[in-house]
């Protein structure tokens, strides 16, 4: 049986497919916690967990604060807007001085890739990268692979299309990562301005045909495409980025019954995704949202080294 | 202080010198070469088993005086030079304020009299404030002492006004050491583009941003027939333009660091800042394609690009941390190590590149062991391993990714014009 050894959780390129199968595995049983009617466990009673948060969010700051109070540990959340950082406190310091005040744990997103590594070599506390400029964003990766297993029953052999801003995507990256160590196929999705260079490598395929990929898919995610990449010259406009690259019925013709559609939200409705599909029967979106905060427990638990009683 | 270095290895490659003889130095000069010569008043200086050579030229460094003297000064820069086996350096203009005018000048001759180590020279800015808009004074920076012109941190973007640059300081045979990076292609990038900046998710420089710029300047030099000497070349494709160039008769030299031909662009897949430089580190390919082009004359110059950072700047995330590394203490080791030890270059090929081409280019009356000659000279031995280590740092600032490599080869004895400015013959 996997043992979980490692102080942090800051990507899924370090993981073998058997760590992240156990976190997977770990989810499924903490799943059924946020139906309870009292949706707490004492498990990490006592522990303590910094959000810090560098960029805006959300989705995932309320889900890891959930997932958080829900196994009963304390936690603080502290944005950059309210931090020292203004000050001109560097990273590393803020780091020091927050655990100093004798924590556990530390959660964090920042614009800059590799700043969670960074962390984590300052402070022996576990840090769990929560989004790291285009680099990672594990525990995404995780929940997308919870849900695809959930709802396709398996992972191996799948195809699984990402389409969209792959370039600018630490969700396209973990999700890449994960997707192939546990045995899928991967086909990217989007212009050619937004695939980074030769991501061949990673083992996946490139097309520019959205609805030649839709034929052959089990899943497809969207990714959220933002509006400062046109004027960076990246696409003419969003509208035709929204022609070539948006999923609708139309582009649909042709694609599995049983296709899963996902996205990470936040949604452009009308520009990656119409409104109809984002709402229909297709689209786990939502389930995501949910298995989140399983795979986020998962992760606090394995982390803190947790123990059930 | 006068003195007879015995029995070491004399390579001059100026005056196809390589045997095992004695030096004899006086007031400054070189006095004699020759077998058995015989000390009066000297300082005998034991060099059995060493190379002597003419003293090393760092052609491209940075002092951060005036302006950041908690990085650098020219005195700790000086030193750090001097523990390098470098009798001279050349400092780059962008210090705060810039040296773009003959005042600038004298005050970096002035706290170079002041260290009183190394021969210190100065680069003057092509453009005001190296700001890319209007012409420094050139002949006034001339006069004042300048040996070549650069706006280096910053290319010239503005061609217009890099043909004017090369037109009008060929009048006073000044080369323009270009910093060539297209800027809008670099796009903010802050590593190699390639496969290693995909997974990490970091801002790519395509080599391209470099070989366009090289290119557009190999021409501009080829229209103006004035000098172009092309800074810290990092990749494949700058080596093939500058050699065909070279093959067509344009003016053009080359320079590459250390850096650009020991590491590649997988360093930085640990976030350390230490990899982080502008033109950043490429590929094996381009490391290849290099020391080809050292080996095959093409690249006629190795520099340090010596760029000393504070800790607190360099130890942030890799986006926030300023570009550049220090290198005036390992650069020699390392060409030793990586050049000579895996035999791509001789250990005379390698004079040329770190004194006889640098002063050629700079029109320096150094770079050679001539009779009569400034006694600047380098004593290097072969075989002494070191360990890089972070203590023996003699310059202000750490930033060196080499920390704790083994190298086989160091520089144990610096003189410069007749004076010992550093010493570890034991």
């Amino acid at each position: 049986m996997t043992v979980w050894k490692r102080k942090d959780l800051l990507g899924l390129e370090t993981l073998d497919a058997e760590e992240i199968k156990l976190i997977i595995d770990t989810a499924e049983s903490f799943k059924e916690i946020s139906t309870r009617e009292i949706k707490k466990v004492p498990t990490l009673r006592g522990r303590t967990i910094v959000n810090l948060f560098f960029e805006p969010s959300t989705r995932t700051r309320t889900s890891f604060e959930l997932a958080a109070k829900r196994l009963s540990a304390d936690t603080v959340s502290i944005s950059a807007s309210t931090s020292s950082v203004l000050k001109g406190e560097t990273l590393k310091d803020t780091a020091r001085n927050i655990e100093a005040m004798k924590i556990d744990m530390i959660i964090m997103r920042h614009p800059c890739s590799g700043a969670p590594d960074m962390l984590a070599k300052t402070i022996s506390s576990s840090v769990v990268n929560a989004g790291d400029g285009a680099h990672e964003h594990p525990t995404q990766g995780l929940l997308d692979l919870f849900t695809i297993r959930e709802k396709k029953g398996k992972i191996e052999g799948l195809k699984v299309a990402i389409v969209g801003d792959i370039l600018h995507s630490r969700v396209a990256r973990s999700d890449i990562w994960g997707l192939k160590k546990l045995g899928a196929e991967v086909i990217l999705c989007g212009p050619p301005t937004l695939m980074p260079p030769e991501i061949e490598k990673m083992g996946v395929r490139v097309s520019y045909d959205l609805r030649e990929v839709m034929k052959e898919v089990d899943v497809v995610n969207l990714l959220r495409v933002q509006l400062e990449r046109e004027k960076r010259n990246l696409f003419p406009s969003l509208r035709e980025y929204a022609v070539l690259f948006g999923l609708n019925k139309d582009v649909l013709k042709g694609a599995k019954k049983d296709l899963v559609i996902m996205h990470p939200g936040p949604i452009n409705r009308g520009i990656e995704l119409s409104p109809d599909l984002a709402d229909g029967p297709c689209s786990v979106i939502l389930d995501q949202v949910t298995n989140g905060i399983a795979v986020r427990m998962a992760v606090l638990f394995l982390l803190l080294g947790g123990h059930t009683s | 202080m006068n003195l007879l270095i015995k029995n070491g290895r004399v390579i001059d490659p100026v005056g196809k010198l390589d045997g095992i003889m004695d030096v004899l130095v006086e007031k400054g000069k070189i006095r004699r070469l020759g077998k058995g010569l015989k000390p009066e008043n000297h300082n005998v200086i034991e060099a059995r088993g060493k190379v002597v050579v003419p003293g090393l030229i760092d052609m491209h460094t940075h002092l951060r005086e005036p302006g950041r003297e908690d990085e650098e000064t020219i005195l700790s820069g000086s030193e750090a030079a001097a523990r390098g086996g470098f009798s001279s350096v050349c400092v780059m203009p962008n210090t705060s304020p810039v040296i773009d005018k003959e005042g600038i000048v004298e005050f970096i001759f002035s706290r170079s009299r002041q260290a009183g180590l190394v021969n210190v020279y100065s680069v003057g800015a092509v453009t005001v404030g190296q700001n890319g808009t209007q012409l420094a004074e050139i002949g006034e920076l001339k006069k004042a002492g300048v040996i070549a012109l650069s706006d280096d941190g910053n290319p010239v973007k503005n061609s217009y006004l890099m043909r004017r640059a090369l037109e009008y300081s060929r009048m006073f045979d000044l080369p323009i050491i270009s910093h060539c990076e297209d800027s809008d292609l670099a796009a903010d990038g802050v590593m190699n583009e390639g496969y290693v900046s995909t997974l990490l998710g970091l801002r790519g420089i395509s080599s391209l941003a470099e070989e366009s710029m090289v290119s557009r300047d190999i021409s501009l030099a080829g229209l103006t027939n004035g000098r172009v000497h092309i800074a810290h070349l990092s990749c494949a494709g700058s080596v093939s333009l500058i050699k065909q160039a070279k093959k067509n008769g344009i003016r053009v030299t080359a320079e590459t660091a250390p850096h650009y031909f020991t590491l590649t662009d997988e360093e930085v897949r640990t976030f350390d800042t230490n990899y982080k430089m502008n033109p950043p580190l490429r590929t094996q390919k381009d490391i290849e394609a290099i020391k080809k082009g050292l080996a095959d004359g093409t690249i006629d110059v190795i520099a340090s690009d010596h760029a000393p950072h504070s800790e607190q700047e360099k130890d942030v995330e890799f986006d926030n941390a300023p570009f550049g590394i220090t290198g005036l203490e390992t650069s020699l080791g390392l060409a030793l190590q990586e050049l000579v030890e895996e035999k791509v270059l001789t250990i005379n090929q390698l004079v040329e590149k770190m004194s006889v081409n640098p002063a050629r280019i700079l029109g320096l009356n150094k770079g050679s062991l001539a009779l009569g000659c400034d006694a600047d000279i380098t004593i290097i031995d072969l075989e002494r391993e070191w360990i890089v280590r972070q203590e023996d740092f003699k310059s202000k600032s750490k930033n060196s990714p080499f920390i704790g490599r083994k190298l086989k080869g160091m520089a144990v004895l610096t003189i410069s014009r007749g004076k010992i400015v550093y010493e570890s013959m034991a």
